[in-house]
């Protein structure tokens, strides 16, 4: 698959990458605007879409009730952003996008349920959404029967691929295979102790991390789960500071999160001094917010982007969206994922010139994004995103800075043969 | 399991862990304290009682930002002011709850877990729309942050010290007014026969309202605390909920001493299974214990005679 890489944008290096971002005019990312008349209804929806002379609907599909809301949020906003932006340069075939919000309610029946709907009864062009894979697993049948698209922002643990749905998170490998090799270069790590909540996604990327670390001819010198709303960290702490890794390589999700980064820092555990250092791929700026930058400082984090990114895309990117949603607000590695969905879906339409489901789909694998907060994203055939890998260091105000990226796009590969 | 160790690592493992115990412990009796007392003293299956800890939070996140803003000077102390506050404020929401709603339930225990149930969906997205979905950071004093080194193995968190010295405080404060002053006479009066208290001239009114709102105080002054080490946000308050159930039922319901007998249990029996085996299992272990012993002695640990 390597002559499926995106030409030479590869090899050269950050810096000139970056130059040649910045020398693209801003206005390029609302491009030349279609016009409807030049596209009748008729022709571009054969299906039976919303889809009118002026305007197409979609459906945004997240928990903004329950558990999840904490974590979804920020997905939504990134996702109406996007929307209006979209709107703002010519809407999508010349037609507005609007769109209809469904509340998942972090429950995966609901999920199923308004899923339904927005297909059956609101005929939406496209959803976004879906946050936790449990979510994504209710979702999956009714987009496959009634043959509707779903742009899903997670990282999540891979093992999936269905023609109807189009991950721009990072599956598992993605994500995790390049930070090990660089803590492992760069910081001589030999010994990681692996812990995380318990269910399916820590436990597919321990197993990820486990095969690769062992394939290093490294040392996992403890790997354990902890019932998910775990509040009490103290004894994996003790055994921590027993084993004396090198690395903790901490997926702890939700509230526990914060508890367990609470309690490493009252048990003298100093992640600034690196000793053990700390690395993560669950804790995003959003979830720091809940932590306290002050508890955090110096872990890292894999993820693929972060929000003090350095160039221009991002810096558009993070003022539009504090200029939307408020100066305060902090953007993750899923909210940028989230926002690459309704542009994802646009360029699609337009290289289909066709609303019709079965031609978007036909014509996403290879679809390109120049001007995505992240950098450069392009479609791969498995419907998943070739994107680089970043490391980024925790600081005290809560931002990451970016101390690593891979000088490729990684391909994503969501059944990665040997590590399963 | 020593093989590895030397000796001395192995003893301050073991005061450590014991440590960690202890910790757990105190949180799970100031978790427990006040539900044990509205569901042991009055009957009530509070399933909100995880709301009214996180109140506690709210109010301390809230505190945190008014003395940042306008009273730098206080920042160090204000988390005593803060949990005065969250028991104020928690006290004040229990009254009024048991006013509009559980006082028309007392002969209907089953109805009060739906309503509180019911109660706890509405504070939580209460705590949405006031506070955003997302979870709030509290900024903590520093000295309340970090840790004493005893030996170069052995760390003594301090907020486990506070959490420790808070659950002394508030469990002696508790047992002096439910059982040294003249209040808690009258409350455990009507626990023994409501009939027969009223008709001796307590408002037994004023008791139930007073006695449901000290069970959600203590829950405020125990989501204050546990900003240190959890989360909060607008559902954390379901992270406790099911440990605290688990201690009040153990230890037998309507007995304080059981609550921290039951709390000294699972706590002790938890830290140390988790040290040997994976957090999970040792979940489990811990609850098939419970179940186990729960078997044999269905009323829990402790029980009150009284003439129902």
């Amino acid at each position: 698959m390597r002559d499926d890489v995106p030409g030479n944008t590869l090899s050269v290096s950050r810096r000139t990458l970056l130059a040649g971002i910045a020398s693209l005019p801003v206005l390029a990312m609302m491009g030349q605007p279609l016009l409807a008349s030049d596209y009748p209804t008729a022709t571009v929806n054969t299906t039976g879409l919303a889809v009118t002379d002026d305007t197409v609907k979609v459906g945004i599909l997240h928990s903004v009730t329950g558990t999840m809301a904490i974590s979804e949020t920020g997905s939504v906003q990134a996702e109406k952003l996007a929307i209006e932006q979209i709107n703002a340069a010519g809407g999508v075939l010349g037609r507005k996008i609007e769109f209809i919000q469904e509340d998942g309610a972090s429950d995966w029946p609901t999920f199923a349920e308004k899923a339904k709907k927005l297909l059956v009864q609101d005929k939406a062009a496209a959803v976004f959404g879906c946050w936790t894979s449990a979510s994504r697993k209710a979702v999956l049948p009714v987009f496959e029967q009634y043959n509707g698209m779903l742009y899903y922002p997670t990282f999540y643990e891979g093992l999936e691929e269905s023609p109807n749905v189009i991950y721009t998170g990072q599956e598992a490998t993605q994500q995790i295979l390049a930070g090990i090799d660089w803590v492992v270069k760069e910081k001589g790590a030999k010994s990681f102790y692996l812990l995380g909540s318990d269910y399916i996604w820590p436990r597919t990327s321990n197993k990820i991390a486990r095969k690769h670390i062992e394939k290093l001819g490294l040392e996992v010198v403890g790997e354990e789960y902890y019932p998910l709303g775990h509040t009490q960290f103290n004894s994996v702490i003790n055994k921590i500071k027993l084993r004396k890794p090198d690395v903790i390589y901490a997926i702890v999700v939700g509230g526990s999160n914060v508890a367990f980064y609470k309690q490493l820092k009252a048990a003298g555990i100093d992640l600034a001094k690196e000793k053990p250092l700390l690395l993560t791929i669950s804790v995003t700026e959003d979830e720091i917010l809940g932590i306290g930058g002050e508890n955090m400082a110096g872990a890292y984090a894999m993820m693929k982007y972060f929000q003090s990114l350095d160039n221009d895309n991002n810096k558009a990117f993070v003022e539009a969206f504090k200029k939307m949603w408020g100066d305060n607000i902090v953007i993750g590695d899923v909210t940028q994922a989230a926002y690459l969905g309704p542009w994802l879906w646009k360029a699609a339409v337009e290289k289909a010139g066709s609303f019709d489901i079965d031609k978007v789909k036909a014509a996403s694998p290879g679809i390109e994004l120049t001007t995505a907060p992240e950098g450069y994203v392009k479609i791969h055939d498995n419907h998943h995103l070739w994107s680089k890998a970043r490391v980024g260091r925790a600081k005290l105000d809560g931002q990451y800075e970016v101390v690593y990226e891979t000088s490729d796009l990684m391909e994503p590969d969501p059944f990665p043969e040997g590590y399963q | 399991m020593i093989g590895d160790y030397t000796f001395g690592e192995f003893t301050s493992i073991l005061a450590m862990q014991g440590f960690a115990g202890l910790i757990l412990f105190s949180v799970f009796v100031l978790m427990a304290l006040g539900l044990a007392i509205i569901f042991g003293q009055m009957g009530v299956i509070n399933m909100a009682h995880g709301e009214f800890m996180i109140l506690g939070a709210y109010v301390t996140y809230i505190c945190s930002h008014i003395v940042t803003e306008y009273v730098p000077g206080l920042f160090p102390v204000y988390f005593f002011i803060a949990m005065a506050l969250a028991f104020v404020a928690a006290f004040a929401l229990g009254v009024l709850v048991e006013w509009g709603m559980i006082r028309f339930l007392y002969r209907r225990p089953l109805d009060t877990l739906l309503a509180t149930w019911g109660l706890s969906l509405i504070l939580q997205q209460v705590y949405r729309s006031v506070f955003g979905a997302r979870e709030v950071g509290v900024t903590l004093p520093d000295w309340m942050m970090g840790s004493i080194a005893l030996t170069d193995m052995i760390e003594i968190p301090i907020n486990g010290l506070f959490v420790m010295a808070l659950t002394l405080i508030v469990s002696f404060a508790v047992y002096f007014i439910l059982f040294r002053s003249a209040w808690g006479k009258q409350v455990r009066a009507v626990l023994q026969n409501r009939v027969m208290a009223g008709a001796v001239g307590i408002n037994t009114k004023r008791v139930d309202a007073l006695t449901f709102g000290l069970g959600c105080g203590i829950a405020g002054i125990a989501g204050s605390a546990f900003t240190m080490i959890g989360s909060t946000g607008p559902t954390a308050g379901q992270l406790y909920i099911v440990d605290t159930f688990l201690v009040v039922v153990f230890g037998g319901a309507g007995s304080l001493i059981g609550t921290i007998a039951s709390a000294f249990t699972i706590s002790q029996a938890q830290s140390t299974m988790e040290f040997f085996m994976s957090g999970s299992m040792a979940k489990v272990l811990t609850l098939l214990t419970v179940v186990g012993i729960l078997m044999l002695r269905p009323q829990g640990l402790f029980t009150l005679n009284i003439r129902r």
